[in-house]
């Protein structure tokens, strides 16, 4: 199958008067149509940052310094404002993360659906209507509540808006990022549930951006795990979960509770995340790695491909292929 | 909408002791600084004959039956009548100065926000650059201006030297249209007397882009800082994600969530929308409340001062209120 979605060395540096924080710093990344990418990654690790930048929206002082970010095989870091906005929304949509503040107060959430179609369509306010009323059963509003303002709706009542905003002009990748982080447990599910089956239905590719890992294995058909702006560790989802063959993933794999082993000691990983202002010169993980050695101080190591569609980006695997 | 009811009624009883209380010391604060008579008079007239004139007007009573003696008549809806003069009833005379006042105050309101809403957007989209700075500097220094220094000013470059405009009154010598509202623009165009309308656009635009530029600043800060609080909100970011025109994203989804802020301050504003009127028209000599109220301060003239304030302490009221109910109407959220 051909690539959706192709990220070549992306840099992405907010210049603040601190310094320059190398948010996203030298990510490759691909995937194809339909699939499911779980972006995973604790906090400042550059997850949202890299999921803004394929909308080229990543808000100011940041700026895309270098890289390419091929979308249909156009590099879209190249298109003007007016170019982009065709892409906005249409071919590649965005549901946010705390539903409570990201549908406009003012705007009743029908509007909200026909203004988005209407900027992409040419089509009358009747027949935008309908497509509303349509987009609407699909995520599971009743029809009465299309004349309704969002605070009259709750959180997951929200967030099923937002799906419905994010695939109201079926786009081809749907970036989600956290979208059901400020949701209970209940909802999230049934939110989730809801994504998978729309997601089947409309054949999207989807990025999941989460910092849950055990949510993320609900959905993802790959993982990709960030650490301090970089994808650390690449692979199906599966042999993500069995071999987590980096030592973070293993560290990070190690601190997730698991209810089927009632006696599992839990472990965390010591130290803090590097500073983005100024990364470790090496690999940006052996502060805290327990397999460091003098190589990874000096060199960052290369995303090496342990077997097919299996990328880790650590000196151990450099050293067992050769 | 019927807790709208209960709250208009609710918010016009609470007006009340406040007019009342305003009331009093306005009543107090004329006595203490002199009567008509001897403003009328002057200070060598007879005894006799201000004594016969205080008691025509009742001001030989004890202040204490005056006060309740006014507030009774008030009650009963009667303003009393002007001490000085024709004696004309007070109501007359407001009636005949308002509409100057409410011409030159809607011109100088709407001048004002067009000003202040544009120059505060631009600043808010061109953050910390030089149109920012501009606009800044714009919002705190006329915020800072005296309005009779503006006024002459303006006075100076466009009546003196250019001599473009008139620099008082509010319409050429025997110029003034059939009476419909009293608005001397809105009438010319009504009766299509265009020769009218020309000469009363004329000197109306001096006094109100004086009170008009006067009153943008504040609008210009407001704005600015208003619609840059709603540009980092989520909602905001989520428009742009859908790929809507920057165009639609600041005017339709930001501004308008900026603008609640900016409609409470137009009407915590309109108080001094009505002094800046009363300085601008003593300073362009128009004919209105302001320039009735200054000449009636001059000579004493107490229950025209005070049936003044009365007058205008119902008009903040009422836009006050006015400004509640449009706020429910533009938010949602908000239900009385």
């Amino acid at each position: 199958m051909e690539a959706l979605l192709r990220i070549k060395n992306l840099k992405v540096y907010y210049y603040l008067r601190e310094g320059v924080v190398k948010a996203v710093d030298g990510v490759n990344f691909s995937m194809r149509k339909g699939e499911t990418v779980g972006l995973v990654g604790e906090s400042g690790s550059g997850k949202s940052t890299l999921g803004l930048s394929i909308l080229k929206l990543v808000p100011s002082p940041g700026k895309i310094v270098d890289g390419q970010i091929l979308f249909d095989s156009k590099d879209i870091t190249k298109l003007d404002n007016k170019k982009m906005r065709m892409i906005r929304g249409k071919q590649v949509s965005m549901v946010f993360q705390d539903p409570m503040t990201s549908l406009n107060p003012l705007m009743r959430i029908e509007d909200h659906l026909t203004e988005t179609i209407k900027t992409h369509q040419k089509v009358t306010q009747e027949e935008a209507k309908e497509k509303a009323a349509l987009l609407l059963g699909e995520v599971g509003i009743p029809p009465e509540r299309a004349k309704d303002y969002p605070h009259q709706f709750s959180g997951g009542m929200r967030q099923r808006v937002g799906i419905a905003l994010a695939i109201a002009l079926n786009p081809d990748l749907l970036i989600a990022d956290e979208f059901t982080s400020s949701l209970d447990v209940i909802v999230q599910f049934q939110i989730l549930n809801l994504m998978k089956k729309l997601k089947a239905s409309y054949n999207m590719g989807m990025i999941f951006i989460s910092h849950d890992i055990s949510l993320v294995s609900e959905i993802a058909d790959k993982i990709a795990l960030m650490y301090a702006g970089q994808i650390v560790e690449f692979a199906p989802a599966d042999a993500f979960f069995e071999e987590h063959l980096h030592p973070y993933s293993e560290a990070l794999l190690n601190s997730v509770p698991n209810v089927q082993l009632s006696d599992q000691k839990l472990s965390y990983i010591p130290g803090m995340p590097p500073d983005l202002v100024n990364p470790p010169k090496g690999c940006r993980f052996y502060p805290r790695c327990p397999y460091a050695k003098d190589l990874c101080r000096e060199k960052e190591p290369p995303l090496i491909e342990v077997k097919p569609d299996y990328m880790v980006k650590c000196f151990r695997y450099d050293e067992k292929r050769s | 909408m019927a807790s709208l009811k209960v709250y208009i009624v609710r918010r016009v009883l609470l007006a009340i002791p406040m007019i009342f209380i305003l009331l009093s010391i306005v009543f107090l604060i004329m006595r203490v600084a002199g009567d008509p008579v001897s403003a009328i008079l002057g200070g060598h007239a007879p005894q006799e004959q201000i004594e016969q004139i205080k008691q025509q007007l009742g001001l030989n009573k004890p202040i204490i039956f005056q006060f309740f003696g006014y507030i009774g008549q008030l009650l009963r809806g009667n303003l009393g009548r002007s001490l000085i003069w024709g004696q004309r009833p007070v109501v007359n005379e407001i009636w005949d100065h308002f509409p100057a006042t409410l011409e030159l105050s809607i011109s100088a309101f709407l001048i004002s926000i067009i000003i202040g809403i544009f120059t505060g957007t631009v600043a808010a989209t061109h953050r910390n650059r030089f149109l920012d700075h501009t606009f800044r500097l714009y919002g705190i220094i006329t915020y800072g201006l005296f309005i009779p220094w503006i006024g002459i000013m303006l006075q100076l470059l466009f009546g003196v030297y250019l001599g473009l405009l008139p620099i008082g009154g509010r319409i050429g010598t025997l110029m003034e249209p059939k009476s419909i509202t009293g608005l001397y623009v809105l009438d010319s165009l009504l009766t299509l007397n265009f020769d009218s309308l020309v000469s009363a656009i004329k000197h109306l635009i001096l006094p109100s882009v004086t009170l008009g530029v006067y009153l943008s600043g504040i609008y210009t800060r407001l704005t600015r800082t208003h619609l840059m609080e709603t540009l980092e909100k989520d909602f905001i970011k989520a428009a742009r994600a859908r790929g809507l025109s920057e165009r639609a994203v600041i005017y339709k989804h930001g501004l308008k969530n900026a603008f609640i802020p900016i409609l409470t301050m137009m009407g915590l504003q309109f108080a001094l929308l009505l002094v800046g009127a009363v300085l601008t028209e003593i300073t362009f000599s128009w004919p209105g409340m302001g320039t009735l109220l200054f000449e009636r301060i001059t000579y004493r003239d107490f229950t025209t001062v005070q049936g003044i304030i009365v007058f205008f302490a119902l008009i903040v009221v009422t836009v006050n209120l006015l400004v509640d109910i449009i706020y429910a109407y533009i938010d949602p959220r908000i239900r009385y």
